[in-house]
């Protein structure tokens, strides 16, 4: 059968986004035509500015080079405009006489750039600035001039500005507005923008018309409504652009401001789709790159006949690409009624934020100086979460960015090229910035997968995120609404652990089966995933499938990078006695262990083992497993307490014990450690565990979603208790909300951080039937439950592994 | 070709570290349809051993860094770079046999 014919009009990011979409969904589908009017392959729009200031050349922006369309077998047609659509005989013509028949048509037209309708606009020397060709008219007119006048003090505009001004030119910039880019910023922030500009030498009029272009052969200079005569040999007009929906309009096509689509980004002849700044969905054109790719997602789905997925509009959010200027804006921030506005500002430091609140959600943001967090704000504005309970925390940002590994350093911008960002994975910054470059990187995953970065402990995702967005421009904050678990699925954690609830899956087959998963048996993100959920949601109905887990909860002991084990035995509460070293004195002996080490868990780590000798090791502890290797409950840490110490206002160390005996076994999302202080000088540390508790002299303090590790995060207040047998109730209902709720792989802080505290608040504090039912649903799970080192047949282990084949 | 071990010996997605003769560890897997590949027990990237990893499909996951190799070829998938040993491998009559 002959392949249908696909068109594309427009070789831009959004024209050829679609195509690479439907590559990946329906190889060898269409036999797929591009015309493209400029004489280049498709490149990225955003980084001209950068271009322009010399930060990058014309080859570094290439997104798909001319082999990248002979590989695919795609007819490319450069500098050909066409000139109409002949709907009847579904032909594309170009104005040089080409003609394309097509089967499917898509529209990827783009915007043209707004000329001002003033005397003199046709003169020589006026640019606008959209494409190569404007931006190498500017560069060469910067060799042979001085004097230039940006009109314009938006986005586009200020951007232009500054390559200009970093080419060597005198530039001032004419804006109508009483404030630059008054779309994206307030005027406070736009003040501290204003003024750095400045300092960089650029010059500006605000509130200023510009009533005249001068000159007769070549521009000379400007006009202002004033009298005022600014002389320039350049004349860039940047005051905005308007969809390019002509060849649609002339074909018939449904067009108001833009041409319409529907949700699948179809027009109104059902064989014409378009994409991009030419279209008009839902009455709003966009202009970020963000909504073209989320477009193109969708409208490609559709041309490759799956049919799901419906463009529903977007959020977007805006970022200036000047070198050492970090800002960031998204949202509405004008203000009006309803609405509240948490303000910090710094003018000395160069740091202004604003946040705009309504109805408990964070409806604006902007940000100078510091944008770390804005790919935070923007995620809570997106998602409509409800900040009443951080709102005192929200000026100061997400735990998006670790304290260790980076120095301390929060502003990607003014990061050198040689320093590191990732502290695990050993990535400078200049390596990510290269390889977004090379490999026209998008995303947040994309970069993780090419380059490490961000993808071990994330605690510096903040920073690449940042640098993502400086170097490939725009938003690409973006990433869904929707996280899939991983390539095998579409479904969200939230999803997955709803299904199995609500239908009563009972295995990793029947979750693959009614949630229709993609791969036979899943990957090694999904199911471990899965197993926990079965069994958290089942105990004692669902079966643990161990060739699920990771090694460590396997082989129940913690592989070391040479591929020997760790053991650590538990010692409840920290406490050990003679006979219990004794042994390990002896095992260490026995089986050469060549390390011992006390953890931070108070407990004692033999490294080194190897996996034959674990059975063995073991029996000869005569110790119950630590559970050190797995998401469970790790260690219950404590201080002597009033047995001993003499400022003890409570006894710590049994509180501590009844704890961990009440719990050990007990698995969960992520691991969970626990600690007990006698009193608020909190030797245990309580403050930065799962679940702190800290005795007063009238009771105990709870405190949960604390956390010691990427990030230290103070744990909350959840309540104060009198009796041991209250702590137990209250720290197990907590844990056992997080075992039914939590994702897999989500620490307490981020589950807590997630569904709010008020939440945990409700559920465990107002609902007291409720919390009692939790803790019987946890006491319920781990009754039997076996301790895996001492009844392997019961915990389901497969012994062979133990031993090798000769 | 030299007899390994029966087939149930291995479990099902799961792998069977293998000594001969004093030579590198080999590591045999059988995936959910009871194929069964044989690897050199030594991820291309820091040597993790990969009879440790999870297998799916046909792929290992590497237990140390999660690189994910390609059981048939021994490749690492992209954008990792690498290559480990494979070894032919076969199932006769419910028996495993390499060719060491």
């Amino acid at each position: 059968m002959e392949r249908q014919k696909l068109v594309v009009v427009g070789n831009g990011m959004a024209g050829v986004r679609v195509i690479e979409e439907i590559l990946k969904l329906a190889p060898g589908l269409y036999d797929i035509t591009i015309f493209g009017a400029e004489p280049h392959p498709n490149y990225n729009r955003i980084l001209l500015s950068p271009v322009l200031a010399g930060e990058q050349t014309l080859d570094d922006i290439v997104l798909n080079g001319l082999d990248w369309y002979r590989e695919h077998g795609i007819r490319l047609h450069l500098g050909r405009k066409v000139s109409r659509i002949d709907r009847v005989r579904r032909e594309v013509h170009a104005e040089d006489g080409t003609i394309e028949p097509y089967d499917r048509l898509l529209l990827a037209t783009g915007s043209n750039p707004f000329v001002l309708p003033v005397p003199g606009a046709k003169l020589p020397g006026v640019l606008t600035y959209r494409d190569i060709g404007d931006t190498q008219a500017m560069i060469d007119a910067s060799s042979k001039h001085t004097g230039a006048v940006v009109i314009g003090g938006g986005l586009l505009g200020l951007e232009a500005a500054n390559g200009l001004k970093l080419r060597g030119m005198n530039v001032t910039v004419v804006h109508l507005m009483p404030w630059l880019m008054e779309r994206q910023l307030d005027r406070a922030a736009s003040n501290l923008l204003q003024r750095t500009l400045e300092a960089k030498g650029l010059a500006f009029r605000l509130e200023a018309n510009t009533e005249a272009i001068l000159g007769t052969e070549h521009v000379t200079g400007v006009r202002l409504k004033t009298g005022e005569e600014i002389p320039a040999q350049l004349v860039v007009m940047a005051v905005g652009i308007r969809p390019n929906f002509d060849l649609a309009q002339a074909a018939g096509l449904y067009c108001s401001r833009g041409i319409v689509v529907n949700d699948t980004l179809q027009t109104y002849d059902p064989r014409i789709y378009a994409v991009g700044e030419c279209v008009s969905h839902r009455g709003t054109a966009y202009g970020l790159v963000a909504p073209l790719f989320e477009m193109a997602k969708v409208c490609a789905n559709h041309l490759a006949f799956h049919g799901i997925g419906r463009y529903a509009g977007s959020l977007t959010s805006t970022k200036l690409k000047v070198t050492g200027v970090d800002l960031f804006s998204a949202g509405d921030f004008t203000g009006g009624e309803g609405t509240e506005d948490i303000v910090l500002a710094d003018p000395g430091d160069g740091v202004y934020k604003r946040l705009v609140i309504k109805d408990d959600k964070l409806v604006g943001a902007v940000l100078y100086g510091d944008t770390v967090d804005g790919t935070w704000y923007f995620r809570l504005l997106r998602e409509k979460r409800s900040v009443a309970d951080i709102r005192d925390k929200l000026m100061f940002g997400e735990s998006n960015l670790g304290t260790g590994g980076h120095q301390g350093e929060n502003r990607a911008a003014a990061l050198a090229m040689d320093a590191e960002v990732c502290g695990c994975n050993g990535v400078c910054k200049g390596a990510i910035v290269k390889a977004i470059k090379d490999k026209g990187l998008f995303t947040l995953e994309e970069v993780r997968k090419q380059t490490k970065a961000s993808s071990s402990c994330g605690s510096c995702t903040g920073l690449v995120e940042q640098i993502l967005m400086f170097t490939a421009g725009g938003d690409y904050s973006s990433a869904p609404k929707k996280k899939a678990m991983c390539g095998c699925t579409e479904r969200t954690h939230q999803e997955v652990r709803d299904a199995i609830r609500d239908h009563e899956l009972l295995s990793i087959p029947a979750v693959h089966a009614f949630l229709e998963w993609r791969t036979p048996d899943g990957c090694a993100t999904c199911r471990p995933a899965l197993n926990y959920y079965l069994i958290s949601s089942w105990p004692h109905r669902a079966q643990d499938d161990p060739q699920s887990r990771f090694i460590n909860e396997r082989s129940h002991a913690n592989i070391q990078k040479d591929g020997t084990y760790s053991v650590v035995p538990r010692m409840w509460g920290g406490e050990t006695n003679s006979s219990e070293l004794r042994r390990i004195a002896d095992v260490v002996d026995k089986y050469a262990i060549p390390t011992v080490k006390v953890t931070g868990g108070q407990r004692v780590d033999l490294l080194g083992v190897k996996k034959e000798d674990l059975p063995g090791v073991w029996r000869d502890l005569g110790m119950p497993s630590g559970h050190a290797y797995a998401k469970a409950l790790r260690t219950v840490k404590t201080c002597v307490g009033s047995e001993w110490c003499r400022f003890g206002t409570q006894d710590s160390t049994r509180m501590g014990q009844e704890l961990e005996r009440a719990l050990w076994r007990m698995y969960a999302p992520h691991k969970v450690k626990l600690a007990v202080s006698g009193c608020p000088r909190n030797c245990a540390e309580s403050g930065i565990k799962d679940v702190g508790v800290i005795g007063v002299d009238s009771g105990w303090e709870i405190h949960v979603a604390g956390n010691g590790g990427i990030k230290t995060e103070v744990a909350q207040f959840l309540c104060k208790v009198k009796t041991h047998e209250e702590v137990l109730e209250h720290a197990g209902a907590f844990l056992e909300l997080y075992r039914e709720e939590g994702w897999y792989l989500e620490r307490t802080v981020h589950f807590v951080g997630r569904v709010g505290l008020d939440y945990v608040k409700k559920r465990i504090l107002e609902d007291s039937a409720g919390r009692r039912e939790l803790w019987e649903r946890l006491q319920f799970a781990l009754d039997g439950e076996p301790d895996p080192w001492h009844e392997p047949q019961k915990a389901g282990i497969d012994l062979r592994q133990f031993a090798a084949i000769r | 070709m030299i007899k390994v071990c029966k087939l149930d010996e291995i479990p099902r997605l799961g792998a069977r570290r293998f000594h001969f003769n004093g030579g590198a560890p080999i590591a045999i897997f059988r995936n959910a349809s009871d194929h069964v590949f044989a690897l050199r027990d030594e991820c291309p990237h820091k040597g993790g051993p990969l009879s440790q990893g999870i297998v799916f499909g046909e792929s290992v996951a590497c237990p140390l860094h999660n690189w994910c190799i390609d059981l048939k070829t021994g490749t690492a998938a992209a954008p990792d770079e690498g290559c480990v040993t494979r070894y032919e491998v076969r199932v006769v009559d419910g028996v495993v046999e390499l060719k060491p």
